[in-house]
């Protein structure tokens, strides 16, 4: 076996060797966009980017599309507040989805007839959103402190039970006050100085400020001291400390602002749903916040941002619908082939392979037994129509599909990818058409079946996809490194 | 003191399956500097393998083949299947990542691990598997003399993690692989210039760890009788504080933290509540954590400026 070099090779810097590229601007049109762009100040963008959301609305989408917005700004700005901690001070928090469901339980409790009974709590919302948030930036401190002995991964594990106390808390604590497993429900709106917010058209636009102000603030933050002791302490603490940069002050700091936000958020979670229950708060969710923050690029503001919304449009508003997830797929597979096979030559053959082979394997299995081709594709609409004598979907005799058809199929689909990946050259280009066919197989008999499973399925994928293309996030440019 | 034997009993049983996944947890991180959330799914993934092993012998009622025989296949299958599992997530997933930034690999741990989780529950369904133990192994054979009653599934449970444990210090103190097991942790560009095949390396010890993790599944399995897709989750949060607690990247103190874990786990059952045990079991976590930054027999590692 041969040793192959891993890294940069010796005496090479990565950062001399891309020196070029960091100066280039691209010549034409192109470069000519970028260079203007480029000139836009960051308020102004900043202001651009609001009054575009604050269009949205008017739209006319209906409240659905409305939930999904709201839902994506909450995810955004969850996403900006995890920067903090994660992107800025480079302390993997685990824990702050605990922080969110603190918000929400706080806010719960203090605007519903839980406490105090029988007439309960009824704080109006400028009342609730400080204490609430106060309170998250103590308990941030708090649980910041084990950061002041504990570094990189010591830290997420010990913030990670965080997350998991709150949950067996939630749950099993005081369960007459906290609700258990059957959480708190029948919470009052956002309401203050003579005005409730009942409509998603509010919660939208309330959501909206509260991450445009999110934003302004944290990057005031950013360019301030503070925001240079953060980076200063990421990139090395020693260093950091030996420039009397107060390293432990530092770092409870960017753990209680992290807090701040994710509270605040909770908040108006709570108030829009009326409702809290201990499962909004699980890791599940967490993970999906990290996905968005990675996604977009840790460290920008923008990436987590653009990264939430992308996550929460295309889990909730489109992955979905099993018709408007079989664009997403078909759309994805169609670009990323046309994007990477070169020269065209080949894309053609590729895709004509792919066609074919369809049509006469579906022929072929027909001819040997009806009922292997009987279930016929499952996504509706005109991709029905379009490949219904393509894939093999077979039924059983009460016309039902069979899940283990779709499962085996899963399993030697990945076995494929993975031997894709091996390959190069012609032979991964042979391999390139049943690859796709079968993918459309297992598509058709399974995925599409179980959407609420597959987009699961597909978040882990993208996940792991994402982060080997592109380690750095799709906005990410600087170089984030966990202490 | 019936309780308390019973007690003892079951916390070395569950303590044994920790120490083997943490085990696992501890040989990935000190080679890699990896914190691998996926370990825990493979240990589900070995506990599926173990069901399917009795399903394919003709279920727990009527087995057609000797138990022992069943038994052997179980954790010669999982052991094998899940260790090449974990050379080819190691292979796909985290070496095109090996310098990248230390944040990349992590989060794509936590992709493989969702990505493993939601795919059983694809194949699988969400509702839990029973190994029903007890129709193929009574209950009664084992030792059972006055307050100790430990069937023979816990006796082999015991036995057999410390026979893997011993197993693995002889490998990574007696073999050539284990030595450069130990090279490429201490420092792997030193190790790749004094001609270590790296890449092989750190696929071996990925095969071993994978291997125990599907080992322990199994043993979950048949104690614990119920199996399903997230198992792995919690079994891996409390493997992995075994592995912390013990001091990470050294094999004694994964015994020994997954020892501690198991024991104060069934203390607390038996004595307390178990609704408590996971507070409680934090903060112990956090209690060592504080008191000693590299766990009970880690050793602190000189900072290099």
């Amino acid at each position: 076996m041969t040793v192959k070099p891993t890294g940069p090779s010796i005496g090479a810097d990565e950062w001399v060797a891309r020196e070029a590229a960091r100066h280039e601007h691209p010549p034409g049109l192109r470069g000519a966009v970028e260079r203007r762009l480029a000139r836009v100040g960051w308020w102004p963008r900043l202001a651009i980017a609001a009054l575009l959301g604050a269009a949205i609305p008017q739209l006319g989408l209906n409240d659905f599309q409305l939930q999904i917005g709201i839902n994506a700004l909450i995810l955004a700005t969850l996403a900006v507040g995890l920067n903090v901690a994660v992107g800025w001070a480079g302390l993997l928090d685990l824990g702050y989805i605990a922080f969110y469901g603190f918000g929400a339980y706080g806010f719960a409790l203090l605007s519903s007839n839980q406490l105090n009974a029988p007439h309960g709590i009824h704080f109006p919302a400028y009342a609730t959103m400080p204490i609430v948030m106060v309170a998250a930036a103590v308990l941030g401190l708090l649980v910041g402190l084990p950061s002041r002995r504990l570094i990189g991964d010591y830290l997420a594990i010990v913030t990670l039970f965080f997350g998991e106390a709150f949950q067996v808390f939630t749950n099993n604590v005081a369960t007459s006050k906290l609700g258990g497993p059957n959480g708190i429900f029948a919470l009052d709106p956002i309401r203050g100085f003579g005005a409730r917010i009942t409509t998603n058209q509010g919660y939208f636009y309330l959501m909206l400020i509260l991450l445009v102000a999110t934003i302004a603030v944290l990057h005031l933050l950013d360019t301030s001291r503070t925001g240079r002791a953060w980076r200063a302490v990421r990139e090395d603490p020693l260093a950091a400390a030996t420039m009397t940069i107060p390293v432990n002050r530092v770092k409870l700091m960017a753990f209680s602002f992290g807090a701040m936000v994710a509270a605040l958020t909770g908040t108006v979670f709570a108030a829009q749903q009326t409702s809290v229950f201990p499962t909004d708060f699980d890791t599940s969710f967490l993970i999906l916040i990290y996905a968005a923050l990675i996604l977009g690029g840790v460290g920008s503001i923008a990436g987590a941002v653009l990264g939430g919304l992308v996550i929460e449009v295309a889990l909730d508003g489109v992955l979905r619908s099993p018709t408007e997830a079989g664009y997403v797929f078909y759309g994805l597979i169609l670009v990323t082939m046309l994007a990477r096979l070169r020269p065209w030559r080949r894309l053609g053959a590729v895709l004509s392979a792919t066609v074919g082979l369809g049509f006469a394997a579906h022929a072929i299995v027909k001819a040997i037994s009806a009922s292997a081709v009987a279930g016929g594709p499952q996504s509706s609409s005109w991709i029905h129509a379009a490949l219904k004598y393509w894939v093999i979907v077979p039924a059983t005799k009460a016309g039902s599909i069979p899940a283990g058809f779709g499962n085996v199929g899963f399993a030697i689909l990945i076995a494929m990818l993975i031997a894709l990946v091996q390959l190069k050259g012609r032979w991964r280009a042979v391999l390139l058409a049943p690859t796709v066919y079968l993918a459309a197989c297992v598509w058709e008999a399974r995925l599409i079946v179980e959407p609420s499973i597959t987009r699961l399925i597909l978040l882990g994928a993208i996940l792991i996809v994402v982060m080997n293309a592109r380690p750095q996030g799709l906005l990410g440019t600087r170089r984030v490194e966990i202490i | 003191m019936r309780l308390f034997v019973q007690e003892l009993i079951n916390g070395l049983t569950q303590g044994s399956v920790y120490a083997l996944l943490a085990l696992g947890y501890s040989m990935v991180y000190g080679i890699l500097k990896l914190l691998n959330f996926a370990h825990g799914d493979l240990y589900m993934v070995g506990a599926f393998i173990g069901y399917f092993v009795i399903q394919w012998f003709g279920g727990a009622a009527h087995l057609d083949a000797p138990v022992a025989l069943v038994v052997i296949v179980m954790f010669v299958l999982a052991a094998g299947a899940v260790g090449a599992l974990g050379v080819i997530i190691e292979r796909f997933a985290y070496r095109p990542l090996r310098d990248a930034p230390r944040i990349a690999p992590l989060i794509t741990a936590l992709g493989v691990s969702f990505f493993l989780e939601n795919t059983a529950l694809l194949f699988f369904g969400g509702s839990y598997r029973i190994y029903n133990t007890s129709r193929f192994i009574s209950f009664s054979t084992g030792i059972h003399i006055g307050v100790l009653n430990v069937d023979i599934v816990r006796i082999m449970v015991i036995v057999l993690s410390v026979g893997l444990m011993i197993g693995l210090r002889l490998i990574v103190n007696r073999t050539k692989l284990g030595r450069q097991m130990r090279a490429v942790a201490a420092d792997r560009e030193a190790a790749e210039m004094l001609g270590i095949d790296v890449d092989f390396t750190i696929a071996a010890t990925f095969f071993l760890g994978s291997a125990l993790a599907g080992v322990s599944g199994v043993m979950a399995g048949l104690v614990y009788n119920s199996v399903w897709n997230y198992m792995g989750f919690t079994a891996g949060l409390y493997a992995f504080t075994a592995a912390v607690v013990g001091g990470i990247g050294s094999i004694g103190g994964a015994v020994l933290g997954g020892l501690l874990i198991g024991l104060a786990q069934s203390f607390i059952v038996g004595y307390v509540s178990s609704l408590y045990t996971d507070l409680i079991v934090f903060g112990i976590l956090i209690a060592v954590m504080l008191a000693r930054p590299t766990g009970l027999l880690g050793r602190a590692q000189l900072q290099k400026v």
